[in-house]
């Protein structure tokens, strides 16, 4: 009996109309994409997209070129040089990120002590050539102005967890 | 007058592929001017009225035939000075084959007759009412349909003989039995248990830790001693 | 006009070249949607989108695409056979659009309505093989190759019981013109009475036109894209459109074998007032969207399954279908000429 049912269900195909069913159903369920250049998925404010240098409120920049995110980086991406500034305070003459060799690892923002160098939300920073992706200072503070109020507040909500 | 043209045509490209089959020096290139060749035929038939043939000349020969010759040809790897070696000692062989064809070329076209009272082929068989391909079955399966047989069992027997000769039973074949396959069931290999959810887990210490393994090292019963390198031991213990 | 359209040379050439005209047009605008079509279908079953930014619904998608090919470098291999490797693309092209000369799109409406359509389909499509056969010898590429001779296995084997199935018919119709075909399913279609030879002709053809499951020629797990590994730009895009249009031609074989091709679904009014073309259209269609349906269901088969398909299943299988009708047709008296002729 065992057989013949077997035998039968094999001959009528069973399984394989079984299995077009399934996709069938699957035709005319909701979309799990989402219309990518028009709609955005969510973002978690940890997200580690492209690089800034922030500000202080005032408009002195945060870095004190204390190196930690030069040192701490894996991929050695990051080429920082430093000396004093006219009015003595210590600065950075020099901060460039090699785009192409950064691991978006997330390492210099944890090193960072004045929260300077910080991975923001931007994650459409697709370039024609090479070249654009090596950032330099004025680069990475120009990202800093332009996305300074979501980085603030990307930081205050993650700052409970830190 | 285009049927004389086309008939022209097929009959120059059909005469010119033959050529080729032979002269061509990539045999692959020769099958395919064989296959040209027997697209021709079927062209001539074409306007010789039998359509039916044509066709099965295309699905059979190029169809089927040809593309098994090309296979072979493809695949293989022909060294043309070895199979030149024999052309002497062939040559007498291949020479009265082609006499004999040219002799008989020369009796159709001359319509010579070497028997008076034979009969004239029945060109255009059967009547303009019934269709070409009715009239083939007629011929075949009605008037002639014990000769036909015995061709198909001569062809069966040829078929049977090819497979028994190359077909060898390996006994250390693996094959696939997709009847079993689809016979088995889970019950038949599998023994599913029943277990409780953190049972055993106690004599572990409360981790799920395999024996012997990482954590038995990781976390050893009793403080290992550190060991000493002999040239060190002067620095005391 | 008419006059010199009916009863001239000329005109009769120009009338043919319009005609071929009027079929090939459509169509290879019907592949650039069967595309289009397959994309979005597939699309959806997999619970995406689809291509929907060129154009309104992406619909401009396929013809954007035919540009960025057509823009490309011809790339010819090293030790390839030049002739050979470009003569191969436009052979499969050539061949997918010659067999639409008998597809009959209403009552007699064929450009060549000739006594022998059948078989002149069934010869038409055993010849795709050589395309496929000759680019992968003459691409000098061992993945071409393979991938031209696993298809011409492929297509050999299943072309076995492909004509089986079409004999079967042929013994119910007693005609091998494929308006008699058509017009023998007026009371009821071959797929109902024939279901089993139904389903093994769909099967068949999706062997025949190499699409999934069986698709092993251009299987890209293992033979990096098969026979046209090495193709690009036009040649490329030549069998791309000779096999979606030999995707349509084995759809229109099958809906005037089985489904009654021009025919409505029943002769009554309101399916009557419907012309015979978009009968025909929506049959394609239908079969059209069941070949992407397969693709995104099934796996791709094993090489020695798809063989044992073919010659232990599908061949025993029509043979032993044909043998039945045979004897039914005979033992009812059913069979075409046997009242005329007699049973000879």
């Amino acid at each position: 009996m065992a057989f013949l049912d077997r035998t039968a269900r094999s001959f009528l195909l069973t399984e394989l109309i079984g299995g077009l069913g399934v996709t069938l159903r699957y035709m005319f369920k909701p979309k799990a994409t989402i219309n990518y250049p028009y709609e955005k998925g969510h973002l978690s404010p940890r997200f580690r997209g492209e690089h800034a240098l922030r500000r202080y409120p005032n408009g002195e920049e945060r870095c004190i070129a204390c190196k930690l995110c030069e040192a701490v980086c894996p991929a050695e991406a990051i080429t920082i040089e430093a000396e004093p500034r006219d009015d003595g305070s210590r600065r950075t003459t020099r901060y460039d990120i090699d785009m192409t060799k950064c691991i978006y690892c997330g390492l210099c923002e944890e090193a960072c002590p004045v929260d300077a160098i910080v991975e923001g939300p931007n994650y459409e920073f697709a370039t024609e050539t090479r070249e654009e992706l090596m950032y330099d200072k004025d680069k990475l503070l120009a990202n800093g102005d332009r996305w300074e109020s979501v980085l603030a507040r990307r930081l205050e909500l993650d700052a409970p967890y830190r | 007058m285009i049927t004389q043209l086309a008939f022209y045509l097929f009959a120059t490209v059909l005469v010119l592929s033959g050529a080729m089959v032979v002269s061509a020096r990539n045999p692959v290139h020769a099958v395919l001017f064989l296959i040209l060749g027997f697209f021709n035929a079927a062209g001539l038939f074409l306007i010789a009225g039998a359509e039916f043939l044509a066709m099965i000349l295309v699905i059979v020969y190029v169809g089927a035939v040809a593309v098994l010759f090309l296979f072979v040809v493809m695949m293989l790897d022909v060294n043309f000075n070895q199979l030149r070696e024999g052309l002497q000692r062939y040559a007498p062989v291949g020479g009265a084959v082609g006499v004999a064809l040219l002799a008989e070329l020369v009796f159709t076209v001359g319509r010579l007759k070497l028997v008076p009272a034979a009969r004239p082929l029945p060109v255009g068989a059967g009547s303009g009412t019934v269709s070409n391909t009715e009239a083939l079955g007629r011929l075949i399966y009605t008037d002639y349909i014990l000769l036909f047989q015995a061709c198909g069992l001569v062809l069966l027997v040829a078929m049977i003989g090819a497979i028994v000769l190359t077909l060898r039973d390996r006994p250390s074949a693996r094959r696939q039995d997709v009847g079993m396959q689809h016979a088995r069931v889970p019950a038949d290999t599998l023994e599913m248990m029943e277990l409780k959810v953190g049972a055993s887990v106690d004599e572990l210490g409360g981790y799920l830790r395999p024996h012997d393994g990482y954590g038995a090292v990781a976390a050893p019963s009793e403080p290992r001693k550190l060991r000493v390198s002999p040239e060190d031991e002067h620095l005391g213990a | 006009m008419t006059q010199f359209l009916f009863h001239s040379l000329a005109g009769l050439l120009i009338l043919t070249v319009l005609e071929c005209l009027a079929i090939l047009v459509p169509l290879l605008m019907a592949v650039a949607y069967l595309v289009y079509g397959e994309r979005k279908v597939l699309g959806a079953i997999q619970l995406r989108k689809g291509p929907n930014t060129v154009g309104p619904f992406g619909l401009f998608q396929t013809f954007a695409d035919a540009i960025k090919m057509l823009t490309k470098e011809t790339v010819i291999p090293s030790g390839a056979n030049r002739a050979l490797y470009l003569f191969a693309p436009f052979l499969t092209f050539v061949l997918a659009m010659i067999a639409w000369a008998v597809i009959p799109t209403n009552n007699g409406w064929a450009i060549a309505d000739i006594n022998v359509g059948v078989l002149y389909l069934f010869a038409v499509s055993s010849l795709g093989v050589y395309g496929i056969l000759i680019a992968g010898w003459a691409s000098n590429s061992k993945y071409a190759f393979m991938g031209g001779l696993r298809s011409a296995a492929q297509m050999v084997s299943y072309e076995v019981s492909l004509g089986l199935v079409i004999v079967s018919i042929l013994l119910v119709v007693g005609s091998l013109n494929l308006n008699d075909i058509i017009l023998a399913q007026r009371h009821v279609w071959f797929a109902l009475p024939m279901l089993p030879m139904f389903v093994i002709f769909f099967i068949s053809t999706l062997a025949e036109t190499n699409r999934a499951p069986f698709d092993l020629p251009e299987g890209e797990s293992e033979l990096v894209a098969g026979f046209f590994v090495e193709y690009s730009s036009l040649a490329f895009g030549l069998f791309f459109l000779g096999e979606y249009m030999n995707m349509i031609l084995m759809s229109a074989m099958t809906s005037i074998l089985f489904l009654g091709g021009w025919l409505p679904p029943v002769g009554i009014a309101p399916f009557t007032w419907v012309p015979g073309p978009i009968w025909l259209i929506l049959k394609i269609v239908f079969l059209l969207f069941m070949f992407i349906w397969v693709r995104a269901t099934f796996p791709r088969y094993r090489y020695d399954q798809l063989m044992r398909l073919g010659w232990k299943v599908f061949l025993p299988c029509s043979l032993a279908w044909m043998v039945l009708t045979a004897c039914f047709l005979m033992a009812t008296g059913l069979l075409p000429g046997m009242q005329t002729h007699g049973v000879g």
